[in-house]
């Protein structure tokens, strides 16, 4: 492969890509079009939500929130410490004993609805603040985010009341107290997928976000009052991995739901062990995305482009390891490094910006350190040309070729917009190569034919694979990991077994 | 026909398009948010682009001329705006519109080959070529044989197209696929390789006279089919979406489309035309919009 990659580069070329034929930059460049935030109100502070009211930490520390794109304060949160966890578990089990344990299915299911209506009218304003606090871009809070959490509380909302349809005669009860635990990549959209299922099974919740994304979290205790839900049904506390870690050890609690590194969840697995608390963990991941030589070629493209690059490739399930049949290699990979080429990188609030800017610094320097490893590892890099703003925390696309099994950057979630490209010879080869890694969270297939479709995908150990198409999400499909990609599933009807007790 | 040395590849393989991808992606593409000044820009260019056309039965020399007008001077009070690219009429108007048009440096394009059907012997469609580029054609807009391509007898329509070129002399060939009788997507790749490879110069979705006439969709499977014979041969075809695009708006989602897939050398009215009628005067009315920040009613822009 190699050696074929020269002749990629010794091809004619335009000003645009040292490699390409086509010039994707000059005569007609696309102006400005910012999402206008004006009327969007953040505070310069917040507190914690606990017991339907916000409060003041109890030590008085509040951490600052950043706007990754261009590093400005945009707000300053509250740090809970453990008697802020204490108050919150105590409001939560007041409000599940007296209220929300004892009212009807449909009730409840009342209440959801309210809250996937009122995220509806308010989508713009979540989509915006999503995008400043997050660095996701506004195509993508505003499309996908934010759609698919109003989707997740209107579905659950549903169930409320139809849980004994859900497991047909046994007698379904709630288990109490949840505490969830989400992190920064989808905020709001993670939230939903916490809260409604455990809201419509009768838990009530202790919930918090992730210390670099906490705003759209404390927007929703705001929606949560506005929907008149009962005191104490759901509190969110902010903070650290410390505030984390008190919830997950706290006794009063009796399910667990963590979503985020592979590292934290073996931490809080090695913390449940010995205690009877539920729980499920959405973990790491490094998705393989298997491309065959009888794919819809153009299509594949375009599906590993969403794959790797969807969220500034901050997204568990991405499809970070390109595995394509050699035949077709390079073909792809200058297919690629055109379409490369016209990804635009930049302010998040912008409406045409493709990849936004990379969450934290921490992040951006996590990235970072895995491109230099690539290149010692011996990889050939391509990043596009794009230009990138000199302020805030951003990362061009970026390809590895030339890349093995035994890589870094082929075994380890990066977690950002850098796709490992190998190649495979037989179907045989594609599927020991797909599910040689510890994970196995969501992989893709892509080709014509639709046995192989179904032959190869059935023996991906992966929880979700995509058959040509890739990062669809839907609140009625279920979704999780094999291996060290986490326990149990969250959407659909396996999402309600996490939060009820059958009998 | 230089360029034919290449191998062919062979026209009996399918390549896979996934229908759901390319909608997917177009779909994807409209969100591109055109404002300010590329807005205008995009205007101004897609007016450049235009092939303004009169396809009737009841076309008669008066209605040829007044078209030729429109095509010289778009808008009457704005002379800064961009002339039309070309008028697009039948080989019995040709005559008239070259006189029409002469030094305004806008081409005649005629259709041929027994437009819109194309049912008729390949002497005809040859006789019809000649005469056309004897009057004076600039362009020649020719179908393909629909009926031949979908029996899968693509050779002849390979050498049709070829014969066609050659009767062509240094007219310009576009090649009309006729993409709402082809229907599938991968039909549509095919035709689009088999034209281009039988040397056409620009390829061309519809006649506008079956529906679905241009869509986005399969104006991209084609920009697709256009960048893969580049990458392939070294030679650039031209994109011409025909029927059905009556808005700016449309417009502009198509110049965005060329942009991603081909990149700006595209940009051009060298190889990229609109064959619209009515398109023109909404590019004229948001181009005067920009400028004075008020739509002013239809009656104030021409209708020929």
């Amino acid at each position: 492969m190699s050696e074929k990659k020269q002749d990629i580069e010794e091809a004619p070329f335009k000003p645009s890509s040292p490699t390409s034929k086509l010039d994707f930059r000059s005569l007609w460049e696309y102006d400005d079009a910012p999402q206008s935030a004006d009327h969007v109100e953040i505070k310069d502070k917040y507190g914690l939500f606990i017991g339907g009211k916000f409060v003041e930490p109890s030590k008085g520390r509040y951490f600052k929130t950043i706007n990754p794109s261009n590093e400005e304060v945009l707000s300053e949160i509250a740090e809970a410490t453990q008697q802020d966890v204490d108050d919150a578990v105590k409001a939560a089990n007041k409000a599940y004993k007296k209220s929300w344990s004892s009212l009807s299915g449909k009730e409840r299911g009342k209440y959801i609805f309210r809250i996937a209506r009122l995220i509806q009218e308010r989508a713009r304003e979540f989509a915006i603040i999503e995008s400043m606090d997050g660095g996701k871009p506004i195509r993508e809070s505003r499309d996908v985010d934010i759609p698919l959490a109003a989707a997740h509380f209107f579905y659950y909302a549903g169930w409320a009341d139809k849980l004994e349809y859900a497991f047909p005669n046994r007698t379904v009860e709630a288990l109490g107290v949840a505490g969830q635990i989400i992190p920064w990549n989808f905020p709001l959209l993670m939230l939903a997928w916490k809260i409604a299922p455990a809201l419509a099974c009768g838990n009530t919740v202790v919930l918090k976000p992730a210390e670099t994304t906490s705003l759209t979290a404390l927007k929703f205790a705001e929606l949560c009052q506005d929907a008149g839900l009962p005191e104490g049904v759901v509190n969110i506390v902010t903070g650290a991995g410390q505030t984390g870690s008190q919830i997950v050890n706290h006794p009063d609690i009796d399910k667990i739901a963590f979503t985020g590194s592979t590292e934290v969840g073996k931490i809080i697995m090695k913390s449940l062990a010995g205690t009877d608390k539920k729980y499920t963990l959405e973990l790491g991941g490094k998705g393989p995305n298997i491309i065959f030589e009888d794919a819809p070629i153009d299509q594949a493209v375009e599906g590993i482009i969403n794959a790797i690059f969807f969220n500034q490739g901050h997204v568990c399930c991405a499809g970070s390891r390109l595995l394509v049949q050699e035949g077709i290699a390079d073909k792809i990979i200058q297919k690629l490094r055109d379409r490369m080429e016209t990804l635009i990188v930049g302010d998040p609030l912008d409406k045409n910006t493709d990849i936004g800017a990379i969450n934290s610094k921490q992040q951006y320097e996590k990235i970072n350190e895995y491109l230099e490893i690539g290149v010692e590892e011996g990889a050939d890099i391509f990043q596009s040309s794009t230009s990138i703003p000199d302020k805030g925390f951003y990362c061009k696309p970026t390809i590895f070729t030339n890349v093995g099994q035994s890589n870094r950057v082929v075994q380890e979630e990066i977690f950002g917009p850098v796709l490992t490209i190998q190649t495979f010879r037989t179907p045989e080869e594609g599927i020991e190569k797909a599910n040689n890694t510890p994970y196995g969270l969501a992989g893709g297939v892509w080709t014509d034919k639709g046995s192989k479709i179904f032959k190869v995908g059935s023996k991906i150990r992966n929880g979700v694979v995509w058959a040509n198409t890739y990062n669809q999400f839907d609140p009625t499909s279920p979704f999780g990991g094999y291996k060290e990609s986490g326990m149990g599933r969250e959407g659909g009807m396996h999402g309600l077994q996490p939060y009820v007790k059958l009998s | 026909m230089e360029k034919m040395s290449q191998t062919l590849p062979d026209f009996n393989q399918t390549i896979p398009i996934d229908k759901v991808g390319i909608e997917e992606r177009v779909a994807k593409l409209n969100k591109r948010s055109i404002k300010k000044a590329s807005k205008v820009q995009a205007l101004k260019l897609a007016l450049s682009m235009v092939d303004l056309t009169t396809l009737e039965g009841m076309d008669t020399e008066g209605k040829v001329i007044q078209l030729c007008q429109k095509a010289k001077q778009p808008h009457v009070s704005h002379p800064d705006i961009p002339k039309v690219a070309a008028v697009c009429v039948y080989p019995t108007m040709v005559k008239v519109a070259k006189e029409e048009l002469k030094g305004s440096g806008i081409k005649v394009a005629s259709v041929a080959t027994a437009f819109p059907s194309g049912m008729t012997t390949l002497e005809d469609k040859l006789e019809e070529t000649q005469r056309a580029v004897d009057y004076g054609a600039d362009e020649v807009d020719m179908v393909i044989s629909r009926g031949e391509f979908l029996k899968g007898n693509y050779s002849y329509v390979f050498d049709e197209i070829a014969e066609i070129k050659e009767a062509c002399g240094n007219a310009h060939l576009k090649v009309i696929l006729e993409t709402g009788e082809l229907q599938t997507y991968e039909n549509i790749r095919k035709a689009s390789d088999i034209a281009m490879y039988a040397g056409a110069d620009f390829i061309k979705t519809s006649t506008g006279k079956i529906q679905p006439a241009a869509t986005q969709p399969v104006t991209l499977v084609m920009l697709e089919a256009i960048r893969d014979f580049y990458y392939e041969t070294d030679r650039m075809v031209g994109m011409k979406p025909a029927g059905g695009i009556r808005k700016a708006k449309q417009a502009i989602q198509y110049l965005v489309l060329v942009k991603e897939t081909l990149g700006a050398d595209w940009i051009t009215p060298k190889y990229f035309r609109f064959g619209a009628s009515s398109l023109a005067n909404d590019l004229l009315m948001q181009i005067i919009k920009q400028e004075t920040g008020v739509y002013q009613s239809a009656d104030y822009f021409s209708n020929d």
